[in-house]
């Protein structure tokens, strides 16, 4: 009994010691992985920075008046003036698709009945 | 130690000799033996549980402690980690009022050389000049073979320069990082951005400070690490500020002006949206000041913050507003305005004669100064100077710029019963255009006092009341009457009921009296006349519009169609829908038999 606690905590005790060492090690990789992060952080943040500079460098308003200009043959941009701003009212309303429920102006409206008499002569007289 | 005999012969033979048992004595001397042992061992063992004990409760107390620790501390990164390279952008960036970046920080790199380092300092240096054209070979040699042994050759170079110096392979040409302040925008809004400079520098790296605007006036803030990177958020829109430059660089060219400025400004949170002065400079190339001359004359001088002018017949507003507000005059009372106006040995004569009498809204309109004058006589010069005082007239603007507190009202020395006469039309006192702004704004928003600010801000500045609403709405109408018919009838922009007040002022000469053909021509506008929105103010320096017969230089004919053209183009971009004006109810017309 006595040999098999000593045994037992002989075990426990290297067990512990194999845990521990693995943390250590552990946390030591953690910080260098984290390190390494943290420098690519900086390092992303910086050209963050340097595409943002470039970004609003691009977007100067100067540039692109002169971008509107040199294009204008192909893009047409003129500054925006109040004539552009619109009122709802001012949309046409949608042409309805459905079909003229007239009859064709083209015909005579008495052309249009003898024609109607005559198809109904027609489906009348077919036994 | 003597052990105790078990059977002690003596006493064996004496018991034998009596008959008795000698095992007996043996087990009793056993006895005692056993007793003394278990008493020592006990003693070792009460002892040892002791100092088990007390180790128990040291670490137990120790383990206690640390979590007790853990668990009221702040939880951190672990220091190992914090020692990683410096992270980039010390200085926080300026952003627009969208957050569209109007200053912002490069990384480049700074050259310096250790001559004691170098292989071939003579061929270094020859090199070096063939990179940069600015710089002297012969100098470079004499620095690179004396007895220094740190210099700088560079304070910023670009990633091609690097790469060639890299070329060079001398050991003793050496990088240090640097952070560079970059506007991309060029010259867009440089009076207000100000720039930035390099302040102490090392090799590691160096400050950058504020030199002027509002680099300067919040450099604290920028470089403050606090503010964890947050921008600095200016009133400021791009986009507007850069079509009201476009505007009024070329309305400045078409007026032959040498100088120009203007303001945009909200008149209900006092925002500054554009403010613009020309001619401007670069900021990332910021301009020496100059060393001889007039520095009103320089790129640098923000003619809408630090220019004083006299302002000339903008001021007429005042001087109305204040009336109607005391209910000294009414729109329909008539005002004598038989020229010219004798007041001792001074004559005050109009633009033309505009009969002898006109109502107070006609003198407004065809902008009388016998007319104003005779309305300030009513008012007197102290209640004058009180009003101005309380539209911010008579002091340097609060705007969150450096150059501000320079930008200080010229006021007469004596504010004698004369100068009540001349400032009611603008001569005799000196204000810059944002002043205008802003007095103007406190005017047209419903009457209560604006300060400019170029901060974003939302909330409406609740100012003190400088005159009552009805007063404002007259003031409103009045001044609509000056564009549909009066001197400003150019600045009618279809859609936007423009309402304004002219002014042109003759320039004061550096020895005393005023140049006869050099003017300061101001248009103070706000739109849309019926619910104000924007106050914007353009002043013209000395422009001469020449299509005529004879150079014509009131503000009608040069401020005026800039400032129109200024409205047409920023309105959409404000978010303005053109609008029809309402027309006043038919039903509520004031019938008077």
């Amino acid at each position: 009994m006595r040999n098999f606690l000593l045994v037992l905590s002989l075990g426990l005790v290297m067990g512990l010691v194999f845990w521990a060492y693995r943390e250590n090690y552990k946390t030591q990789a953690e910080v260098a992985d984290l390190r390494a992060l943290q420098s690519e952080v900086g390092g992303l943040r910086e050209s963050l920075g340097v595409l943002n500079a470039e970004w609003a460098y691009l977007n100067r308003p100067d540039r692109l008046r002169e971008l509107a200009d040199i294009n204008f043959a192909r893009l047409g941009l003129l500054p925006l003036t109040p004539e552009q701003f619109g009122e709802v009212a001012q949309v046409p309303y949608p042409v309805a698709q459905s079909p003229e429920l007239t009859a064709d102006p083209a015909l005579p409206p008495d052309d249009a009945t003898a024609t109607e008499n005559a198809i109904v002569a027609a489906l009348e007289d077919t036994p | 130690m003597i052990r105790t005999p078990l059977r002690p012969l003596a006493r064996i033979l004496s018991a034998r000799a009596k008959g008795e048992n000698p095992d007996a004595i043996e087990r009793a001397n056993l006895q005692a033996r056993h007793e003394i042992i278990r008493d020592r061992s006990r003693i070792m063992a009460e002892g040892r549980l002791m100092i088990l004990g007390f180790g128990f409760f040291t670490c137990f107390s120790l383990i206690g402690v640390q979590m007790g620790v853990v668990a009221a501390t702040e939880p951190a990164e672990p220091p190992s980690a914090s020692v990683g390279p410096a992270i980039a952008a010390q200085r926080a960036d300026i952003v627009d009022r969208s957050g569209r970046i109007l200053a912002t920080n490069l990384v480049t790199h700074a050259l310096y050389a250790q001559p004691k380092m170098m292989i071939d300092p003579v061929g270094a240096a020859e090199k070096l000049a063939l990179i940069f054209p600015d710089l002297d070979a012969e100098q470079l040699k004499k620095d690179f073979s004396g007895t220094r042994k740190f210099l700088w050759i560079k304070r910023k170079i670009s990633p091609e320069q690097m790469q060639q110096v890299h070329e060079i392979g001398d050991p003793g040409l050496l990088f240090g990082p640097r952070e560079m302040r970059l506007y991309p925008n060029g010259a867009l809004a440089s009076h207000i951005l100000g720039g930035a400079a390099f302040g102490r520098e090392g090799v590691e790296s160096a400050e950058v400070i504020g030199t002027a605007g509002v680099e300067k006036t919040f450099d604290g803030w920028l470089r403050d690490p606090a503010n964890g990177g947050a921008p600095l958020q200016l009133s400021l829109d791009l986009t507007i500020q850069a079509t009201v430059e476009e505007v009024l660089d070329g309305g400045m060219k078409l007026m032959n002006a040498k100088g120009a400025a203007a303001v945009l400004m909200d008149v209900h949170t006092g925002e500054v949206i554009a403010m613009a002065s020309l001619p401007d400079f670069d900021p990332n190339e910021r301009p020496q000041p100059l060393t001889k001359g007039s520095p009103t004359d320089s790129p640098l001088f923000n003619r809408a913050v630090q220019g004083v002018y006299e302002l000339g017949s903008t001021y007429k507003l005042f001087a109305l507003a204040q009336a109607l507000d005391l209910g000294l005059v009414t729109p329909t009372t008539l005002m004598d305005t038989k020229s010219p106006m004798v007041w001792g040995k001074f004559r005050i004569h109009d633009f033309h004669n505009y009969g002898p009498s006109n109502t107070v809204t006609e003198v407004i309109v065809k902008s009388s100064n016998i007319g104003t004058a005779h309305i300030a006589q009513l008012i007197g010069s102290a209640r004058q100077q009180t009003f101005l005082k309380s539209l911010g007239l008579l002091e340097a603007t609060p705007i969150e710029l450096v150059e501000a507190p320079t930008g200080k009202p010229l006021l007469p020395r004596k504010w004698s019963d004369l100068s009540t006469l001349t400032i009611s039309y603008g001569h005799g006192i000196a204000a810059s255009p944002l002043h205008l702004a802003a007095a103007y704004a406190s005017i047209v928003n419903g009457g209560t006092k604006v300060s400019p600010t170029i901060l974003k801000s939302d909330a409406i500045q609740q100012g003190p009341r400088v005159i009552s609403e009805q007063t404002s709405a007259t003031a409103r109408g009045i001044l609509r009457q000056v564009v549909v018919r009066g001197t400003a009838s150019f600045g009618d922009v279809p859609g936007y009921s423009v309402g304004g007040k002219t002014g042109t002022a003759d320039k004061p000469l550096p020895k005393g009296g005023y140049a006869k053909d050099k003017v300061i021509a101001t248009f103070a506008s706000f739109f849309p006349s019926y619910d104000p929105k924007y106050v914007l103010i353009v002043t013209l320096d000395e422009p001469v519009e020449a299509s005529g017969d004879e150079p014509r230089r009131t503000a009608g004919w040069t401020s005026v169609p800039v400032a129109a053209e200024m409205i047409r183009r920023i309105g959409p971009l404000l978010g303005l829908r053109p609008e029809v004006e309402p027309t006043p109810d038919p039903t509520l017309t004031l019938a008077k038999n």
